[in-house]
């Protein structure tokens, strides 16, 4: 299985910090959520991070068992 | 060197300091910032999310940065993580230089960049519950000084 985490407001969109799902391609895998959710993730605005390391792309984006990829909406710190 | 950590409980900014000042006796100016929660607003608390893979690395990047700019005896960057209340420590930066102006500027430079790049989602607890807080242009307009 794969996971995905949920950052910031994306968490309540999401309504857990993270879902396990089944490895495959990231469209696929999007396909399978909620729609409305799935909207959201590939907001202009939200990043993505594969196993900890920022994509510049994220077309070509497949999960492999055990991965974790991350949506990172935009930051508000400090 | 850098010290820099995310702290995930409750941090002392006056020991932290003191500590600080204490090891760069070399240092003729030691610049420091402290952000605290604002009491204000029906602001209950304010939750700071992060994302452990990012965050911290993502810090200790930003004072590579910093140390390869200015010239420093020492730089230290702290930033919780977690519920805060008001008039809690949110971060504690502080830059220790040979002269004032690199400590100055170093100290400006890490804060806005911490305020608008460092990987961190801040929500606000009001009488309303809970309310993610979006980032502001300013943080933005503050990034293009340098």
């Amino acid at each position: 299985m794969a996971r995905l985490v949920f950052l910031g407001r994306l968490e309540d969109a999401a309504g857990a910090p993270e879902r396990v799902v089944e490895p495959g391609p990231l469209a696929d895998v999007l396909a399978r959520l909620d729609p409305a959710l799935a909207i959201e993730l590939l907001g202009e605005r939200v990043r993505m991070a594969l196993n900890g390391r920022l994509l510049s792309e994220s077309g070509d984006v497949v999960l492999a068992e055990g991965d974790e990829l991350a949506f990172l909406p935009p930051v508000s710190g400090g | 060197m850098a010290d820099v950590r995310l702290i995930e409980g409750g941090f002392d900014p006056a020991a932290e300091l003191a500590a600080f000042t204490a090891a760069h006796p070399e240092s003729g100016g030691i610049v420091s910032f402290l952000g605290q929660v604002r009491l204000g607003g029906g602001v209950e608390a304010l939750e700071l999310k992060h994302y452990a893979p990012l965050t911290l690395p993502g810090m200790a990047a930003l004072a590579d940065t910093i140390r390869q700019r200015w010239v420093l005896e020492g730089l230290l960057l702290l930033h919780r993580s977690g519920v805060m209340l008001p008039g809690d420590p949110i971060v504690l930066v502080a830059a220790a230089a040979r002269h004032r102006r690199d400590a100055f500027q170093a100290a400006d430079f890490a804060m806005d960049h911490l305020k608008s790049e460092s990987w961190f989602w801040k929500r606000e607890k009001t009488a309303r519950g809970w309310r993610w807080i979006d980032p502001r242009p300013e943080d933005r307009r503050d990034l293009s000084r340098w």
